[in-house]
C-alpha cells in the first residue's frame, strides 16, 4: 500500500479568518444573549415595547449562556461591539481576498459538473457518506451553497440588522430602515440570523466529527490534510 | 484519545473559557480593550454623521399607542417636591457655564420660544423602542442667545431627579452632549408630549430629545444646561449617570 497523499488544504488567510470569526461568533453570540436578557421580546414593525404585541417572548438566557454570567448589559454590549468590530474587520479582508485571489470562483462557485451532481450529493449526504480521493481535494455541491449562503447572506445579514437597531446608524442611512421594515423588525431579523448561524455551526461541527475531527481540525490548523483513500474497486 | 478524556477535555475547555472571561471582564487593563470599541464606533458614526443628518420623523398614526416610561418615574427631592406644589411658579431653567451671558428662563419664557415639535423614535439601550411626538424649544436657540464661548466642547444637562440609593449627589441624574449634536435641530428641550403636557413620567417640566442617540441620553426633569470644556470633574467624571455605571458615553448604537 503507498503512503497516504497528503495535501495542503486551507490557504494561510482562510485559517486566520476561519478561527477569528469563530472567536468572534461565540463571544458575539453569547453577549448578544446577555443583551437580548434586558428585553427578551421580540416584535416586528418601527417600533415596539411592553404594550405591543409581541410575536415572540422567552425567558432570559442562562447565566453560563451569557457573558458575563450575571445580568449586566453595560458589560454585555462593550464585549458584544468590540467583537462586532473584530468580525467586521475580519470579514471585510477575508471577503476582500476570496474575491481577488479567486478562492471565491475557485473554490466556492459550483461548476456545472457540481450542478450536475446535487442530486447524488443529497443522497451522499442523507447516507453521512463523505468522499474520498480526488473528490475529497474539493468541496462538494451542498458544502459550496451552505458556505456561500452563510458567508455572502447570513454573516452580512448579521451585520446590517445589527446596524439598523442603531439610532445613530439609521439617520446615516435611513434604507437600512425601509429594507428591513423598521428597527424592531430587525432586532427580530438579527435573532433570527443569529439562530441560523447557530444551526450552520451545529451542522458544520457535525460534519467534522463524520468526516474524521483530528484530520479536518489539523487541515484548519496547519492546513495539512490526509486525503481519505478511495474505498479498493 | 479515549472518549472520556476528550469529553473531559471539552468540558474543562469550555468551563476555563467561562472562567477566562469572567476573569478578563474583571480585568482593567482588559476593559481598556473592550472600550476601544466605542471610539472607533464613535469617531466612524461622526464621520458618517458628519451632514449633521435628520433622524427619521414619522406620521401621527405611528405613533405607540402607549409610551413606556423608563428611569425615574417621579423624582424623589424635596426640591422638585416644592416645585409641583407651587406650580412650577419659581422653577427657573438656568444656561450657564462657558457661554457670555447666563440665562435664566421660566416655563412660560420657554413655551413662547420658537418651537419644534417632531415625532421621532426613542430606543432604549435594553432593545424595545416607542415612538412619540415631542414639541420644545430648539436648544440651540438658547445657546445661541447665551453666547457659547471657543473653548466649550459639551453641553451638559442637570437634572432634578436622584436615583441613587441613598440621595448622595452620586445619584444625581445628569447628561452630556457634544457640541455638534447641541447644534441639531431635532436636539429640542421637551416640554410637551404627543400634544399635551408633559407627563412627569417622562420628565415634566422638561427634558431632552436629542434623536439619533439611545434613551439615556435624552435627561428627563432638566434644570440646568451647563456648557463645559470637560465633564471629568461633574459626578463619576464619566459624563452622566448610566455612564458612571459602566454604559458608552457615545450612544449611538
Amino acid at each position: 500500500m503507498s503512503a497516504p497523499e497528503v495535501i495542503r488544504r486551507h490557504s494561510l488567510p482562510v485559517r486566520i479568518w476561519h478561527w477569528l470569526n469563530a472567536l468572534a461568533l461565540l463571544l458575539l453570540l453569547m453577549s448578544g444573549l446577555q443583551i437580548f436578557n434586558a428585553y427578551p421580546r421580540l416584535h416586528w414593525g418601527q417600533y415596539g415595547a411592553d404594550f405591543d404585541p409581541a410575536w415572540l417572548e422567552l425567558k432570559k438566557w442562562p447565566g453560563w449562556l451569557t457573558i458575563p454570567n450575571y445580568p449586566n448589559l453595560a458589560d454585555g454590549r462593550r464585549w458584544h461591539f468590540f467583537f462586532a468590530w473584530l468580525f467586521v474587520l475580519n470579514g471585510i479582508a477575508y471577503a476582500l481576498w476570496t474575491i481577488l485571489s479567486g478562492h471565491l470562483t475557485r473554490d466556492l462557485a459550483p461548476t456545472r459538473a457540481d450542478w450536475r451532481g446535487f442530486g447524488r450529493s443529497v443522497i451522499d449526504h442523507i447516507r453521512l457518506k463523505h468522499p474520498t480521493g480526488e473528490a475529497a481535494k474539493r468541496y462538494n455541491v451542498l458544502q459550496k451553497l451552505a458556505y456561500l449562503l452563510t458567508l455572502f447572506l447570513l454573516l452580512p445579514m448579521m451585520l446590517a440588522t445589527g446596524l439598523t437597531m442603531s439610532p445613530g446608524m439609521n439617520a446615516a442611512f435611513p434604507w437600512l430602515l425601509d429594507l428591513f421594515g423598521g428597527r424592531a423588525s430587525a432586532r427580530s431579523l438579527h435573532f433570527i440570523s443569529a439562530g441560523l448561524i447557530v444551526g450552520f455551526v451545529a451542522v458544520h461541527l457535525i460534519e467534522v466529527v463524520l468526516a474524521g475531527p483530528v484530520n479536518e481540525v489539523r487541515s484548519m490548523i496547519t492546513g495539512r490534510y490526509v486525503v481519505p483513500r478511495e474505498p479498493d474497486q | 484519545m479515549s472518549l472520556i478524556t476528550r469529553r473531559a477535555a471539552l468540558v474543562t475547555g469550555a468551563g476555563l473559557l467561562l472562567a477566562g472571561c469572567e476573569q478578563l471582564n474583571n480585568s482593567p487593563s482588559f476593559r481598556r480593550v473592550l472600550a476601544a470599541a466605542e471610539g472607533l464606533t464613535h469617531t466612524t458614526q461622526r464621520l458618517l454623521l458628519a451632514g449633521q443628518p435628520l433622524a427619521r420623523e414619522f406620521t401621527k398614526a405611528d405613533l405607540s399607542p402607549s409610551f413606556r416610561s423608563n428611569g425615574t418615574q417621579h423624582p424623589n427631592t424635596d426640591a422638585y417636591w416644592a416645585d409641583l406644589r407651587s406650580g412650577f411658579r419659581n422653577w427657573r431653567l438656568r444656561v450657564d457655564g462657558l457661554v457670555d451671558h447666563p440665562l435664566e428662563l421660566s416655563l412660560p419664557e420657554l413655551r413662547r420660544l420658537p418651537s419644534r415639535t417632531q415625532i421621532t423614535r426613542h430606543d432604549c439601550v435594553e432593545g424595545w423602542s416607542a415612538i412619540g411626538q415631542w414639541t420644545g424649544a430648539p436648544l440651540a436657540l438658547l445657546l445661541k442667545a447665551a453666547g457659547v464661548q471657543k473653548e466649550a466642547r459639551y453641553v451638559v444637562f442637570h437634572c432634578a431627579d436622584n436615583i441613587g440609593q441613598t440621595g448622595t449627589p452620586a445619584g444625581d441624574y445628569y447628561e452630556s452632549i457634544e457640541m455638534a449634536d447641541a447644534w441639531h435641530p431635532q436636539t429640542i428641550l421637551a416640554y410637551a408630549m404627543n400634544g399635551s403636557l408633559l407627563p412627569v413620567s417622562h420628565g415634566f417640566p422638561l427634558r431632552l430629545r436629542v434623536e439619533r442617540f439611545l434613551g439615556y441620553k435624552h435627561a428627563k426633569y432638566v434644570t440646568r444646561i451647563e456648557v463645559v470644556k470637560s465633564f471629568a470633574s461633574i459626578n463619576g467624571g464619566k459624563g452622566g449617570f448610566w455612564e458612571d455605571h459602566g454604559y458608552e458615553w457615545y450612544a449611538g448604537i
